[in-house]
């Protein structure tokens, strides 16, 4: 057992957090968010030439040959600037879809220009009525001649407003719930009988949500009706990346708050001096590590072949980070007093941010009640 | 970047486990997984076991009995013994004063004490705590006078564990009061057999008899039973509490009774429905569990980075796993009294000494240490450091304030 970087994820890490640190302030992010993509292309362009983008992917993908490590790290270093670049949209989610399930062909052409910045794909797998449910699915495609014909609305598309393509996720068989009769799709997302409609979330991020009106699609990932699991495998990476990001906005939370604790005066004196303060920002810490240790976790076990006890773990580390961060972007709130409540300043947008993966791919008593009489997660 | 344990780290595992599961006496292993407290002779028969094996002191240098293993396995080590119903070993000695004495001892205290510390021929007890002196220990007023080749204590200790059972108490004594009250401490060795030395029981709120006040009237020890430098006490102190939190997370403990709670909890002890059907009861068992799962990281994480610290130096990660690691064995003890219901009720002290107990239980034969259990941890947030003096600590030494 050892926590120690490559000498390479060493250098990926190295490079992100000095990039950020110049380029990331919250002054400059605010100008990022003008941009009607709602983020940098150029600092995009940079991610791709840094290496960022491809990787996770592997070396005949297109990509630099890591893993879930790399996509911690690039995860949390994000999370700490809130960063607005679809990189989970394009990368973790579509990305990982089309890895999990896309031949070599197509992960080839599609990762190789994802992973050059080039393309922007987004994934389309939620739909309103389904909650946090992924294999709730009443879009369909139907056979039409050499291809199919998509039919429904998706939602919470991350990034979908941008995307270039759309990874759809659809129902060729099988019923609403059904794991069975699902399939990956790859549409051009100016397509014909594509309607996006764009919009910002309440961390600053931008989502669409896209119908399907008898919209052609000839091009399928891997076996039309079965990637049920590779959608599983794919939204399992993104929910240890997620929880990266999220232990990033939480360090970053906490670190600003420490500061604020020793500069702030009042009755004369730093207010980080009161007992009362100091323990609240204690329990902080405490929070903070455990949400580290179970993205950790989460890290480790994003690889893991056997789905069930991967997708245990999943719920472990989701939960424990939705706890942890409701925990500590309330009481970094707190601590501020009034200031926290003001939009200009950096710690509310990072609140925000924290609030939103809570509620992405299941809140905390969504993955406990998943946990909740299965098998112990001690297992000998 | 793994994770996972080594191959190595598994086999050793499983020969831990194995060596337990073969040697422990079975009337041992049965009072403690039903939540019993062990006997001053099975602590003795345990240790004495461990010794013929050449690990009753495994974190040890190895000239005086250590094993030299790795940080990790001795996590491990420690996670088998606590998961296989063993007692753990008498941490007075084995981490309190052991390490001190081998750390800032002379030779001729090495050579006297340690070999007794490591096969448990002498129980030590700690004399740190006084009526006037708890978070702020370091008002002790126990005092230490050097009055020719003899010190002589005078003044009382409290909360002193199993100091029934005790041959020797290491001593914080004030022996000068002139200076701030950290730098006027001395750590002395005081065998509990000296004239002047009482021990008097303090029965705790779950009925049993595990803590004590030790009370000193003009004790007269040799003047060569003073630990390292006259007046650097407190030095010692903080180097042997820190010592104390590296384990107090008890994560094994709490892992070995979330084991228990599955196992109770699939019984139809009420109602027509096992307590493990009720959803609510699911997911707070889960809630548990994830946080358990996350200090079994940190814990790790501490662990693995602890190679890397100097050695000796406190780390202030410790006081995290003492917050976490007490709340979570006290949210385990709630989850026990979800199980156990009504059958809370019935106050049984005398099951306690098992063997000689005749008596069938009122409740199931399991429920009579529940409500016990879920009473006696309380201490865990109060003693080792308060958890309010762990924030203060986390404060000072991780944030900076």
């Amino acid at each position: 057992m050892d926590f120690d970087l490559t000498e390479e994820q060493s250098l990926v890490a190295d490079n992100l957090t000095r990039l950020l640190k110049d380029r990331y302030g919250f002054e400059q992010r605010k100008a990022y968010k003008k941009d009607p993509l709602g983020f940098s292309e150029a600092l995009w362009s940079q991610y791709a030439e840094m290496g960022l983008l491809g990787a996770a992917f592997s070396e005949q993908d297109g990509g630099y040959g890591g893993g879930a490590v790399e996509r911690m790290l690039i995860a949390e270093a994000f999370g700490r600037s809130l960063a607005l670049e679809p990189y989970m949209a394009s990368v973790v989610l579509a990305g990982g879809a089309v890895k999990h399930a896309g031949s070599a062909e197509q992960r080839a052409s599609l990762l190789g220009s994802v992973a050059t910045g080039e393309l922007r794909l987004a994934l389309a797998h939620a739909e309103r009525a389904a909650g946090w449910n992924p294999f709730d699915v009443a879009t369909t495609a139907t056979r039409d001649g050499s291809g199919f014909a998509l039919n429904g609305e998706k939602g919470l598309v991350i990034n979908g407003d941008s995307a270039q393509k759309l990874i759809v996720l659809a129902r060729t068989a099988g019923g609403r719930r059904e794991r069975a009769g699902l399939g990956l799709f790859v549409i051009d997302a100016g397509a014909t009988g594509v309607l996006r409609r764009g919009y910002e979330t309440q961390d600053g991020q931008r989502a669409a949500e896209i119908g399907f009106v008898n919209a052609r699609v000839e091009d399928v990932l891997g076996d039309s009706e079965g990637a049920a699991g590779a959608v599983a495998a794919t939204l399992d990476e993104a929910i240890a990346a997620l929880c990266a990001e999220g232990v990033g906005a939480m360090s970053e939370a906490t670190e600003i708050t420490t500061e604020y604790l020793k500069t702030r005066k009042q009755f004369g004196t730093p207010i980080g001096s009161f007992q009362a303060l100091q323990h609240r920002a204690s329990d902080m810490i405490v929070a903070l590590e455990q949400a580290r240790s179970m993205m950790y976790y989460a890290t480790m076990m994003a690889s893991e072949t056997d789905a069930d006890a991967r997708s245990r773990a999943m719920s472990a580390a989701k939960a424990q980070i939705g706890r942890s961060a409701k925990f500590i972007g309330q009481q970094a709130t707190q601590l501020h007093g009034g200031i926290a409540m003001t939009y200009e300043y950096k710690l509310g947008h990072l609140f925000k941010r924290m609030t939103m993966i809570e509620m992405s791919y299941g809140d905390a008593d969504y993955h406990l009640q998943k946990l909740g009489g299965g098998p112990s997660l001690f297992a000998a | 970047m793994d994770l996972s344990f080594t191959a190595e780290e598994m086999t050793f595992r499983g020969e831990i486990r194995d060596f337990v599961a073969k040697n422990l006496p079975a009337p041992i292993r049965e009072k403690l997984s039903s939540g019993r407290h062990p006997s001053r002779d099975d602590i003795v028969t345990w240790t004495r076991i461990l010794h013929g094996r050449g690990w009753s002191v495994p974190h040890w240098p190895v000239e005086w009995g250590g094993t030299g293993w790795t940080p990790v396995q001795l996590s491990i080590f420690n996670d088998e013994i606590q998961a296989g119903h063993a007692p753990e070993s008498l941490a007075f000695g084995t981490s309190m004063v052991g390490p001190v004495i081998y750390t800032f001892g002379t030779q001729a205290q090495k050579a006297r004490f340690l070999p007794h510390i490591a096969d448990l021929t002498e129980w030590w007890c700690q004399g740190f705590s006084e009526p006037g002196a708890g978070s702020d220990l370091a008002g002790l007023r126990t005092a230490a006078k050097l009055d020719g080749d003899s010190w002589v204590i005078n003044g009382q200790k409290t909360w002193t564990t199993l100091a029934q059972y005790a041959d020797w108490i290491f001593v914080l004594a004030r022996t000068d009061a002139s200076v701030k009250k950290q730098e006027g401490i001395s750590f002395f060795l005081c065998d509990m057999k000296t004239p002047g030395v009482t021990v008097r029981p303090i029965q705790t709120i779950d009925g049993g008899f595990e803590v004590n006040e030790v009370f000193f009237d003009n004790v007269r020890i040799p003047a060569e039973n003073i630990v390292g430098k006259e007046n650097k006490g407190w030095d010692y102190a903080k180097f042997l509490l820190s010592n104390e939190r590296n384990g107090i997370a008890r994560v094994g403990v709490s892992k070995a009774r979330l084991a228990k709670i599955r196992r109770l909890a699939e019984l139809p002890t009420y109602g027509d429905k096992p307590k493990m059907d009720d959803p609510v009861f699911r997911m707070k068992l889960a809630a548990v569990e994830v946080e358990l799962k996350a200090l079994e990281m940190t814990q790790m994480r501490v662990i693995s980075a602890a190679g890397k610290v100097e050695k000796g130096k406190p780390n202030p990660m410790s006081s995290v796993l003492k917050i976490k690691g007490s709340e979570l064995q006290q949210a385990t003890t709630e989850l026990l009294m979800d199980v156990v219901g009504p059958y809370a009720l019935p106050f049984e002290p005398e099951r306690e000494d098992g063997e000689r107990w005749n008596e069938p239980s009122i409740g199931p034969d399991w429920a009579s240490t529940i409500a016990p259990t879920y009473f006696n941890t309380r201490k865990v947030s109060i003693y080792g450091g308060s958890n309010e003096i762990q924030r203060s600590i986390i404060a000072k030494a991780i944030l900076g304030l």
